[in-house]
């Protein structure tokens, strides 16, 4: 288990001040101005050192997203942009990072910023987190009447704004071109990439856009050291991540652990175990609602990074687990999280749009089990012409999960179409 | 769903943004460069929204897209794109009822099964004094806290049937239960007390 002293968040769950002095008093902004001394350069050295990759599901690792930034400053200024969106069910992570730890999160927007070369920086927050809204609000006021930020931050010689901006119920503005083209006051449908948004992001400027969690773990490394955040976790997947935990288990918890824990070993520890013992187990989905089902065999010696989880056939995502016991009814729970993506398509592309719309409305029969056998193939070859046939990855993430009820839970489906039909043969 | 059914039948015949708003949106503006005004869109429907009964006229969208020199199909089509903007009246209390995966094994279908034995509305629907509405919503992003009713701008946590009828009790009454888990637990520690950070926790209540 992580020890407490390598813990980064060490105020996740409120217990103390979240304003600036609780946030000092932590550690957060201290010498900050000796950290961008160093310059844009050695920043992102440090982060490539530390391993770090994206905590936002995609894994890209994050010193190497920021080293595509011009390294010149044209006449575009550069922009960071940090993706607040929080809304993959099972996820929420960041939720807890911008009430509790807001300050690591600005801090982390200075130092990241400062690598990119950005002098502003936007926090896009999804519209439902009002409190948290307020809490970064007033977060970025104490750390401008402080100096930490704006002109010359905390002493930097760098000029640094950071905004807030609040998204108003658009799960797909999660996607980060979507997320851009809200801030730019449209309808969050996704751009076509390339070109990607480090050459043309906001504005038509050079921008990079980040996790909440990415962003926030930086100045701690920055002070510890790519080289102890290297040496948490598994190679390749180094460091420590928040999970959130939710579904079946008795006590549901955000926790900060190490990448790469035992997932038995993090749900009994930490969540007080699978309701009824693991024995009890079902399925659990590893990483927020799109990353496809695991069945509980497979669960016993998963750990949870990125390439073993990926190797699995699934994936890390943002680490939203959520566990469902043998009570589950698997086929409505996957139904559900059709409808999900179904209301959350943004429209742009067909296939999304109209498939998002078939393959609920086959899950929903299925979950009455009023089809036909071959139905559960004609659903799974949708699914097949919806993946990957899109701009952005909501086909994919449509698909997926239904793609993992087929594979792992198929007699389970095929069981209820032939219970439906007996029931009808006996009515008659 | 079709536009027409998103947008209120009775629209007032104007509409003006108060002397506080327009205090807020000189502030909005300045967040934004000079010529992307348009980013200011979704900031001031919310505006527009807060300070008219929680929905906005179409009054408003004529309004917002003059002042951040838009068309008005623009700023309507924002407005229609995101579903936290109401383009007609809702109950004093919305209650938005997130019944996604992780709220519905938690018992998400418990606490819709309370809202309709209590108010008897559905999706969509306003209770009949006029004071509840419902929505049922995607998920709202507090997973291990499910399942979430939000409550205009809060969130209430951990329900189940009992509680559910408890807040609607509170909200009636007008004293509303503390906002977060109604049961005590605080934020997203396991409700058996933190299983990390502890020895953080006993330091914090010294202090």
């Amino acid at each position: 288990m992580l020890a407490d002293k390598d813990r980064i968040f060490t105020n996740i769950y409120g217990w103390h001040d979240s304003g600036l002095k609780g946030a000092q008093a932590r550690g957060d902004w201290d010498k900050t101005a000796a950290i961008l001394k160093r310059g844009h350069e050695d920043v992102i050295e440090e982060v490539k050192a530390s391993g770090l990759r994206g905590r936002g599901g995609a894994g890209f690792p994050t010193g190497l997203k920021w080293s595509f930034m011009p390294k010149e400053v044209g006449a575009r200024p550069h922009y960071l942009v940090v993706n607040a969106d929080e809304s993959e069910p099972g996820t929420c992570k960041d939720r807890d990072i911008i009430r509790h730890e807001p300050h690591k999160l600005l801090e982390g927007c200075l130092v990241a910023g400062f690598a990119m070369r950005a002098h502003a920086a936007y926090i896009y927050i999804r519209g439902e987190f009002v409190n948290e809204a307020r809490r970064l609000e007033a977060a970025i006021e104490e750390a401008y009447e402080a100096g930490l930020i704006g002109k010359n931050a905390s002493g930097s010689g760098w000029d640094f704004d950071i905004y807030l901006h609040r998204g108003a119920g658009a799960y797909i503005c999660g996607e980060e071109t979507a997320l851009l083209e809200s801030l730019e006051g449209r309808k969050g449908q996704p751009r076509l990439k390339p070109p990607f948004p480090a050459g043309v992001g906001l504005y038509g400027c050079p921008t990079t856009i980040n996790n909440v969690e990415s962003i926030a773990v930086v100045p701690t490394i920055m002070r510890r050291g790519g080289a102890w955040f290297a040496g948490l976790g598994k190679e390749n997947n180094t460091g420590t991540k928040l999970f959130c935990i939710s579904g079946h288990v008795n006590n549901p918890c955000n926790v900060e652990e190490e990448m790469g824990i035992p997932l038995k070993e993090l749900i009994e520890k930490h969540a007080g175990g699978v309701r009824g013992g693991w024995d009890n187990l079902l399925a659990i989905i590893p990483g927020g609602s799109s990353t496809p089902m695991m069945p509980r065999d497979v669960c016993d010696d998963m750990t949870m990074d990125f390439d073993a989880l990926r190797n699995a056939g699934t994936g890390l995502g943002t680490a939203g687990i959520i566990v469902m016991d043998k009570s589950t009814d698997i086929v409505r729970a996957i139904s559900r999280i059709s409808y999900f993506y179904k209301h959350e398509s943004c429209g742009q592309c067909t296939p999304c749009r109209e498939g998002t719309g078939w393959m609920y409305r086959m899950m929903d029969r299925l979950v009455r089990g009023e089809a036909e056998e071959y139905e559960i193939d004609t659903l799974f070859q949708v699914t097949k012409q919806v993946e990957g046939h899109t701009i952005c990855a909501l086909g994919d993430a449509a698909a997926w999960p239904i793609q993992g009820l087929i594979k792992h839970f198929r007699p389970e489906i095929e069981r209820r179409i032939a219970m439906r039909k007996s029931v009808m043969e006996a009515a008659q | 769903m079709s536009i027409d059914k998103l947008i209120a039948e009775n629209q007032p015949e104007s509409f003006a943004f108060t002397k506080e708003s327009e205090a807020q949106i000189k502030k909005i503006l300045a967040k934004y460069p000079k010529d992307r005004a348009a980013s200011a869109v979704m900031p001031l429907l919310d505006l527009a929204q807060r300070q008219h009964d929680n929905w906005i006229p179409m009054k408003a969208i004529e309004e917002i897209a003059n002042r951040l020199d838009m068309a008005e199909i623009r700023v309507l089509e924002v407005a229609s794109f995101y579903t936290m903007y109401n383009l007609k009246p809702v109950g004093k209390f919305f209650l938005q009822a997130c019944t996604t995966t992780p709220c519905m094994l938690r018992g998400s279908d418990d606490m819709m099964r309370c809202i309709k034995d209590r108010l008897d509305i559905a999706s969509g629907e306003t209770s009949e004094c006029g004071n509840f509405s419902l929505l049922e919503v995607e998920c709202l992003g507090a997973c291990v806290n499910a399942p979430i009713l939000q409550v205009n701008d809060d969130f209430y946590e951990d329900l189940d049937y009992e509680t559910t009828g408890a807040l609607l009790d509170s909200l009636e009454a007008g004293e509303p239960l503390p906002v977060g888990s109604v049961k005590g637990r605080q934020g997203s520690e396991s409700e058996q007390g933190a299983t990390s950070l502890t020895a953080l926790k006993s330091s914090a209540q010294e202090v």
